[in-house]
């Protein structure tokens, strides 16, 4: 086994981790299965609510890991769980908790991907001799002669399109990335599953946060602060239109995001909408849904992929969450790692703490956190 | 690719003599040891006969050798079967899980619990048990070699100072039977427990020897086996390989098999120890002699056990019962070191049939490791 041929796959349990596996292993290149431990589903189980047991097919659950395992036994290939919850508590939970008592709204699966999945998982990698990681994960990454630089694509299957998460990727990262299902839809390998003899061929997508089970993140802010022993910061605060009148009350800025309906505690003639949170007055501002659209959003702590610095006003289409269809923009620099995107029409609550990903066809330009 | 198998505190294989021995139980001699019949009457007698064996390796009568699941039954017998609320149970911090766990039960309903510390090298200080003593303390349990670091307890300091107080003292002896003189009397236990998968018994049986009269409640109720002490038809070809497995750890007590591993390990040892920025955990305690627990500074444990698994060498971070848990190893904490050392600590544990062929190898393999490690990553 030398350490350039020897590939570390990161496999979760799930079917799009375990066939990367499969296809690897079948192509003939020694490959070692990694599951990163992350989190343990029982440490906040039963209290405020959240579900007693944790419910299969989350990541870090005992049965994920009993899953991966048996396709690595399957494949024959060595198979390790390497134990990172406390970073992943540090770089990925803590700010998660932060951001919400800050009134922004997280995406703790980019910093899971920056912190854990590339940079922790490369680390880890390289110490067991492998010099190169491969994952699940829907995306094309390639070299460009031509600029010198890893280009990050949009993957085949654009429904399961995860370069959203995958921005904050590093030159250095995509060079030691493989990522085999970027060029197969999922259908296509839920298909390669089953002929490799996947016994998973047929589990069900995971799609809600791994550390949240049953996915109600207010129950995991009040259960992980008790855990801590930290008070609730009080953020209790006054709801106010966009005209600046005063309407009512709100028990705390965590409760809400923007573009959020349900549970302003207000009744309305037409529906009302958040549409700003402002961390320091703990004043939240509701308005009609015409309100929620805007033209400009700023972001910061940026991460370029296809360039490799942004020089001067650029073309691009911008993506502000997870399911939002990519809208025209220009984007020019605005100062040390910020940049601004002007869209050409407005577009719909752009959430403070989610990423905007700057997209130029299919290549990933960059993107950065919603200022 | 060769493979050195340095873990043989997590189990040993079994010896060749022990498969045979158990060999005509799994078929031919297929009978239930509590029947009447002649099939019956045959599996009773190996039953009987590795009794013998068993009362021959504790120094006890044949009556108080009760056959049970190994180590874990053992230590929960011992614990649930004599402590109850109101109850003070005395441990140590650095027992197996096995112990901890079903202390911690106990506390739950209602007994009280003290948990005593070690010396920095691993030693129970017998002071320190006779200061935790109350009126009301029932059972001392203390094992009497370290899983993890190899370090032999001072077991018949406190087996008298349970005398004086009148308390029940159980000994885990999981780690500690076959690799040292052995004999209850000597240690002044009630109880103490063994495995037969730690010295090249198989998995899944054990033993533990109860001292008449002992009030011990048993824990798996049901059929009158074994004295009532223990229900479930007898495990016939487990207790016959039992019986071998001690057979074979006794004689090799004897025929300077002990002293040829604690060469080999004291060679492996001074070989890591060549590397810059290592040291023995437990140094300066007696230990038992295939065991060494070595800290290397500035690696992460967890990826150098990976990274030798690779390369063929087979060691452990910390206790196999453990793998995957987010603490650190609780026993190398209860001796002081941080998290980050106690982390970068892997135990090489050595098999009976170990040799200094093997011993070269891991000497081949790890500095070499150690140094990549140390190359990409500052912990």
């Amino acid at each position: 086994m030398t350490e350039h041929t020897t590939i570390a796959v990161a496999m979760s349990g799930g079917v799009d981790s375990s066939t990367a596996a499969a296809i690897l292993a079948h192509s003939g290149v020694s490959v070692v299965g990694l599951t990163l431990h992350l989190w343990d589903q029982t440490r906040l189980a039963g209290k405020h609510g959240i579900p007693d047991a944790p419910k299969a097919g989350r990541c870090c659950s005992l049965d994920d890991v009993h899953d991966a395992r048996r396709v690595a036994e399957d494949l024959g290939i060595p198979y390790y769980v390497v134990n990172q919850e406390e970073r992943f508590e540090r770089d990925v939970v803590r700010p998660f908790v932060d951001e919400y008592l800050a009134g922004r709204t997280p995406i703790p699966c980019s910093l899971c991907n920056n912190h854990l999945k590339f940079d922790q998982l490369l680390k880890t990698a390289r110490s067991i001799g492998a010099e190169r990681i491969a994952t699940g994960h829907y995306a094309v990454n390639e070299y460009d002669e031509r600029r010198g630089r890893w280009i990050l694509k949009r993957p085949k299957d654009l429904a399961k399109d995860q370069t959203y998460f995958l921005f904050g990727l590093t030159q250095e990262q995509l060079s030691r990335t493989l990522f085999p299902l970027g060029h197969m839809t999922k259908p296509e390998v839920r298909e390669a599953a089953r002929q490799h003899g996947l016994r998973l061929a047929e589990k069900p997508d995971s799609q809600e946060i791994c550390f949240i089970p049953g996915g109600d993140y207010k129950q995991f802010l009040t259960a992980y602060l008790e855990e801590q022993g930290e008070p609730m910061p009080k953020t209790a605060g006054e709801l106010v239109a966009s005209n600046g009148e005063v309407i009512g009350r709100h028990e705390g800025i965590s409760n809400f995001t923007v573009g959020q309906r349900k549970g302003l505690g207000v009744a309305s003639p037409s529906p009302l909408y958040v549409l700003n949170i402002d961390p320091e007055s703990h004043r939240v501002t509701v308005g009609a849904d015409a309100e929620l659209a805007t033209r400009t959003l700023r972001a910061r702590r940026l991460n370029w992929i296809s360039i490799a610095e942004l020089k001067a006003p650029m073309r691009v289409r911008a993506k502000i969450r997870h399911r939002h269809e990519p809208a025209w923009a220009t984007l020019a620099p605005a100062g040390a790692d910020e940049c601004v995107a002007t869209f050409d029409e407005p577009q719909r609550a752009v959430t403070p703490g989610q990423s905007a990903v700057f997209y130029d066809g299919d290549e990933v330009v960059g993107g950065g956190g919603i200022a | 690719m060769r493979r050195v198998y340095c873990d043989a505190n997590a189990t040993t294989p079994l010896a060749p003599e022990v498969l045979e021995a158990m060999r005509p139980y799994l078929m031919d001699e297929f009978g239930n040891a509590s029947s009447i019949h002649f099939e019956g009457q045959r599996a009773r007698k190996a039953v009987d006969r590795a009794r013998e064996t068993l009362a021959g390796f504790f120094h006890c009568r044949e009556a108080e050798v009760v056959f049970n699941s190994g180590g874990t039954e053992g230590d929960n017998t011992a614990i649930f079967g004599l402590v109850r609320a109101g109850d003070h149970l005395i441990t140590t911090a650095i027992e197996h899980s096995a112990v901890l766990r079903a202390a911690e039960r106990v506390a739950e309903r209602g007994a009280e619990v003290t948990f005593v510390a070690p010396r920095a090298n691993g030693l129970i200080n017998p002071e320190e048990v006779r200061r935790a003593l109350r009126p009301t303390t029932r059972l001392i349990s203390v094992m009497l070699a370290n899983n993890e670091t190899g370090v032999l307890e001072p077991v018949e300091e406190i087996g008298r100072i349970a005398a004086e107080a009148g308390a029940f003292f159980h000994i885990d002896a999981v780690q500690g039977a076959g690799k040292v003189e052995f004999d209850v009397r000597r240690f002044g236990c009630h109880l103490c427990s063994i495995s037969a998968h730690k010295m090249h018994g198989p998995k899944g049986v054990g033993a533990i020897y109860v001292r008449r009269g002992t009030p011990l409640e048993p824990l798996i109720v049901g059929g009158s086996h074994e004295r009532r002490q223990r229900a479930g038809t007898e495990n016939v070809p487990g207790i016959v390989g039992l019986g071998k497995a001690v057979e074979l750890a006794m004689e090799s007590l004897a025929d300077g098999s002990v002293e040829r591993i604690e060469r080999l390990r004291d060679q492996l040892e001074a070989g890591v120890l060549r590397i810059a920025g290592t040291g023995v955990n437990g140094a300066g305690a007696p230990r038992v002699a295939n065991t060494t627990n070595i800290r290397f500074e500035q690696v992460e444990g967890e990826a150098l056990v990976i990274a030798l698994d690779l390369k063929g060498v087979a060691v452990s971070g910390g206790s196999a019962c453990h793998s995957g848990s987010t603490e650190p190893s609780h026993v190398l904490m209860a001796m002081g070191l941080d998290k980050n050392a106690a982390r970068a600590s892997l135990r090489f544990s050595l098999l009976r049939t170990a040799t200094e062929e093997d011993v070269e190898h891991v000497l081949r393999v790890v500095p070499e490791a150690v140094k990549h490690l140390r190359a990409l990553a500052p912990v």
